[in-house]
C-alpha cells in the first residue's frame, strides 16, 4: 500500500484500535468517520481483543510476487472474542492446520517487505494458538 | 530499589537442525553437534525481523509488568539487525506497543551486547529519577554466511526488560562494564554479512572481556560464585558459557537454566537477555543472578540481580522462554531455511 495510506492505518493495523459510536454503541473495524447504523459521527477509540477464531478461509497458492515466499498460505475472516470481524493472513500455519473454528490469536507482523527503497510495512495478522 | 518490574521474551517457531545444514555442505553432523554443543536453532519467520520480536517480547513485558505503556519514558532497542539502515526499530515499537510519542527512541548497536547496553542505560534512567519507567530490549535475526561455522548458531530471538522503582520483580544490585578495541568480529556498511578474525575470537575477545567483566563485578560487590542460584553468559555457540562459567567459580546447576543456546543457537544482541529471562521465568524470591553479556569489538556487560517477592506474581503473566521453545517448533528443510533468510536471489520481489 502507498506509504500515507500506511501512516494513517497505524492505529488500527498496529494496535487494533476500533472506533465504538456514541449514541448506538456499535463497534467499527476498522474505524469509520460515520456510523453505518444510526449515522453518529461521534466515536470513542476501544482496543480490540487478541483472541479469536477463524470464521472462514481461503488458501492462497498463487499469490502475488511479493507474497510468493509465503506460498501456500492462509487469509482468514477471524471474528474476535467481540464479535467484531476482520480479514488478515494466518502466519506460519500449513493450510492443513487451519480449519472453520480454529482458535487464533493476533500477533504483530511485517506485512509487506516492498524493494529495498521502500518503508517497510507493519501490522496485524493471525496464529493459531 | 531500583530493577526489572517486568519482562517478556520471544522464541520464534521455525527450527533447523544442525545436521540439516551440515548434510547440506557435506561435514559431519555429529563433529558439529559435539563442537558446538547444540542440536538445533531458531529461525526468523518471512515476515519477522528484529522490530516484530521486539513488538512481541515487549508486550509480554507490559503484561508481567501490569502498566499503561504510556507510562514508560524510554524505549531502547539494542540489534545487529536493524531492518532499517536509517530509521530506528524504536519507532514503530512504541506505536505498536502504544508507549508513544512523549518517550525517548534510541537504536543501540554493539554487536551481541546491544540488548544488555540497552538495558544497562534504561535502568540508569530509572536509577537517577528521570522517568518512572524505561524499557531495554535485546534482539536479533542474526547474520551467519552461507557455510560458515556460525550458520550452524545464528538465530533469532529477544526479550525486554521493563525498569522501574514500584513493585520490582528483580533489584539490579550492582553493574559493571569492560571494553577494549579489539577486532574479533565486524561488518562493514554495506556489508551483508559479517567477518570474523579467527585468532582474537576466543581468549582475547569472548574470555578476556567476559572474565574481566565477571571477575570485577564480584570484586566490586564482594560476592562469590556460591552466592548465585543462575549465572548466565552470553551464549555464541555451547562450549563457551559454560567454559566461562567453570572458570569464575560457577557449577553446572547454575548454568543450565540460562543455558538455552542448544536449542536455540546465537540470538547474538537477544543472548544472554533471553537466557536471563529463562532464570527468571522461574527464580524464587531471594534468588540472586549474575549476567554476563559480550558484544564483538569488544565488551562486556554485567548485572548482579536479586529477585524479590514479586518475581512469584509476574511469572505466570506471560509465556516462559523453555515453554516457547519447547511448543509448537515447525522445522524447515534447508531450501526453505536460506529462502526465508534471503540467503538466495529469485526473479521474485
Amino acid at each position: 500500500m502507498i506509504t500515507p495510506r500506511y501512516h494513517r492505518e497505524i492505529p488500527q493495523r498496529y494496535r487494533l484500535e476500533a472506533g465504538k459510536c456514541t449514541g448506538c454503541g456499535k463497534v467499527h473495524f476498522p474505524p469509520r468517520r460515520v456510523c453505518k447504523e444510526c449515522f453518529g459521527r461521534e466515536f470513542e477509540t476501544v482496543t480490540m481483543p487478541t483472541m479469536g477464531k477463524v470464521l472462514t478461509y481461503t488458501v492462497i497458492d498463487i499469490p502475488p510476487a511479493e507474497f510468493d515466499n509465503l506460498k501456500p498460505y492462509v487469509v482468514a475472516i477471524v471474528e474476535l472474542e467481540n464479535g467484531v470481524r476482520l480479514t488478515c493472513m494466518v502466519a506460519e500455519a500449513p493450510p492443513d492446520k487451519v480449519e472453520i473454528g480454529t482458535k487464533v490469536e493476533m500477533i504483530y507482523r511485517r506485512l509487506q517487505t516492498g524493494r529495498e527503497w521502500e518503508v517497510l510495512q507493519y501490522g496485524y495478522k493471525a496464529r493459531v494458538i | 530499589m531500583y530493577g526489572i518490574v517486568g519482562y517478556g521474551s520471544y522464541v520464534p517457531r521455525f527450527r533447523i537442525k544442525a545436521e540439516d545444514i551440515a548434510n547440506q555442505w557435506g561435514t559431519d553432523p555429529e563433529a558439529y553437534k559435539r563442537g558446538l554443543l547444540l542440536e538445533e536453532k531458531t529461525v526468523p519467520g518471512p515476515d519477522e525481523d528484529t522490530i516484530t520480536i521486539s513488538v512481541a517480547a515487549a508486550r509480554f513485558a507490559l503484561a508481567r509488568a501490569g502498566i499503561d505503556a504510556k507510562e514508560i519514558g524510554a524505549c531502547y532497542i539494542g540489534s545487529e539487525s536493524h531492518p532499517y539502515a536509517v530509521k530506528p526499530s524504536g519507532t514503530v515499537l512504541i506505536d505498536a506497543i502504544g508507549a508513544g510519542p512523549e518517550c525517548h527512541v534510541a537504536d543501540f548497536e554493539f554487536a551481541c551486547k546491544a540488548g544488555s547496553e540497552a538495558m544497562y542505560v534504561a535502568y540508569s534512567h530509572v536509577k537517577s529519577g528521570e522517568m518512572k519507567y524505561a524499557m531495554g530490549i535485546g534482539a536479533d535475526t542474526s547474520q551467519g554466511a552461507a557455510g560458515d561455522a556460525l550458520e550452524y548458531t545464528a538465530s533469532a530471538g529477544g526479550a525486554a526488560f521493563i525498569m522501574g522503582s514500584d513493585n520490582v520483580a528483580a533489584e539490579i544490585v550492582h553493574t559493571y562494564s569492560y571494553t577494549s578495541d579489539t577486532p574479533d568480529f565486524w561488518r562493514r556498511e554495506g556489508e551483508f554479512y559479517p567477518r570474523h578474525a579467527g585468532r582474537f575470537t576466543g581468549e582475547p575477545a569472548y574470555f578476556h572481556h567476559v572474565m574481566n567483566a565477571t571477575n570485577g563485578i564480584l570484586e566490586r560487590s564482594s560476592m562469590k560464585a556460591e552466592d548465585f542460584r543462575f549465572a548466565v553468559f552470553h551464549m555464541p555457540n555451547g562450549k563457551f558459557p559454560l567454559r566461562a562459567g567453570k572458570m569464575a567459580g560457577f557449577k553446572q546447576e547454575q548454568l543450565e537454566q540460562g543455558w538455552i543456546v542448544n536449542l536455540m543457537g546465537n540470538t547474538y544482541s537477544g543472548s544472554s537477555p533471553t537466557g536471563l529471562a529463562a532464570c527468571l521465568d522461574v527464580a524464587k524470591p531471594g534468588d540472586q543472578i549474575l549476567v554476563t553479556s559480550f558484544g564483538s569489538g569488544a565488551g562486556s556487560d554485567s548485572f548482579i540481580i536479586r529477585c524479590t517477592k514479586h518475581i512469584s506474581e509476574i511469572q505466570d503473566k506471560a509465556p516462559k522462554v523453555r515453554d516457547q521453545l519447547a511448543t509448537g517448533r515447525i522445522y524447515l528443510d534447508y531450501g526453505k531455511y536460506v529462502a526465508y533468510r534471503g540467503k538466495i536471489r529469485t526473479n521474485l520481489l
